[in-house]
């Protein structure tokens, strides 16, 4: 097991196959989030470009005159609802929100979210750990949202977390990922799949999560809140595809110094009329 | 007479002793009949959707209806 694993791509041939997660797969490694679309019409063509199968809802109080459902405008695109926890502060708030989300979205999925505080909305690992536990035993198949922490991610694997979302960047900075070695290291220790959750801001974070080996990648501002969703839901789509195939065909190592490719035999004495 | 809930964090009135059901047609309106992607808490406890009909709510009950909205 090494922090660089990456480098020297993947072991498992299993890792050719599709997503799987508590035994359900998916062909799409591409988890596309519904958070910060202005309009259901513009999230729904956004959804459909980025080809995901499997997309987050949050649990809010009814609104009167609210345009549309979008349980069923996912239900009618075949794309199956994964409700967060997100806004909660406390593993009792989460387990009753994830409850909620059972009964609301008729799954025992949740995409758990405990944060610490409205201002760096980073996860709080106790209550967090905490609420995965009750959850698991409750039956639900939780994907917790965590911070980029080897040991806390193996804590959650621990408790029997389905998967295990480590954040690139906080939530909405579009920063990338900030700890590309933290994540390798997740990877390289997980028993689980390992998305990476929360900070992509562009396709090439994208693409770097899925070449350090993530399992598949969950971003939903990046593209709700791009100038053309549609057009960054596609290329989140290609960059999600381009990363894992890179992370599949093993990359060249890094090396100090250069390295001719073309052969340096056989060249022509073309110093002559110099 | 009438029943005083709190409903999504409002004080409201309602004739006689609803169920759950009733306050999630009256919630709701038109907008999801069936209640599919509904979800409720009667003072802190989820009531299943099965259970909607039957569970009726008292003076003082605190009722969160909810729905699934657009979240990351």
């Amino acid at each position: 097991m090494t922090s660089m694993s990456n480098d020297a791509g993947p072991m498992d041939p299993a890792a050719n196959g599709p997503l799987t997660i508590a035994g359900e797969s998916f062909n799409s490694r591409l988890i596309m989030g519904t958070g910060g679309a202005p309009s259901l019409l513009g999230l729904e063509a956004a959804l459909k470009e980025s080809g995901t199968e499997l997309t987050t809802v949050a649990l809010r109080r009814v609104q009167a005159g609210t345009e549309g459902s979008i349980w069923e405008m996912l239900q009618s695109n075949g794309i199956r609802a994964l409700p967060n926890t997100a806004g909660c502060f406390t593993a009792n708030e989460a387990v009753l929100t994830a409850k909620l989300g059972r009964e609301a979205c008729e799954t025992t999925w949740v995409k758990l979210e405990v944060i610490a505080d409205d201002t760096t909305l980073l996860p709080d690992p106790i209550e967090l750990v905490a609420a995965a536990r009750i959850l698991v035993d409750d039956g639900f198949t939780v994907l917790p949202y965590t911070n980029d922490d080897p040991i806390l991610a193996r804590k959650l694997a621990d408790v029997g977390c389905a998967a295990i979302m480590p954040l690139g960047a906080p939530i909405g900075t579009g920063l990338g990922v900030l700890n590309p070695r933290n994540i390798a290291a997740i990877v390289a220790d997980a028993t689980v799949p390992v998305i990476l959750d929360a900070g992509i801001g562009t396709a090439s974070d994208a693409a770097l999560a899925m070449e350090l080996g993530c399992d598949a990648v969950l971003l939903a501002t990046a593209v709700t809140r791009a100038a053309e969703p549609v057009r960054m839901a596609r290329a989140m789509r290609h960059a999600v595809e381009a990363g894992r195939d890179a992370y599949l065909a093993g990359r060249i190592p890094r090396r100090e110094q250069a390295l001719a490719s073309s052969p340096t035999t056989g060249r022509a004495n073309l110093d002559l009329a110099l | 007479m009438s029943t005083h809930v709190v409903i999504n964090g409002e004080r409201v009135a309602v004739d006689g002793t609803p169920s759950v059901g009733d306050l999630v047609a009256h919630q709701l309106g038109a907008s999801a009949p069936d209640g599919r992607g509904v979800a409720v808490a009667v003072n802190s406890e989820v009531v299943p959707r099965g259970a909607w009909a039957s569970t009726l709510v008292a003076d003082g009950d605190h009722v969160e209806i909810l729905n699934a909205t657009q979240g990351g």
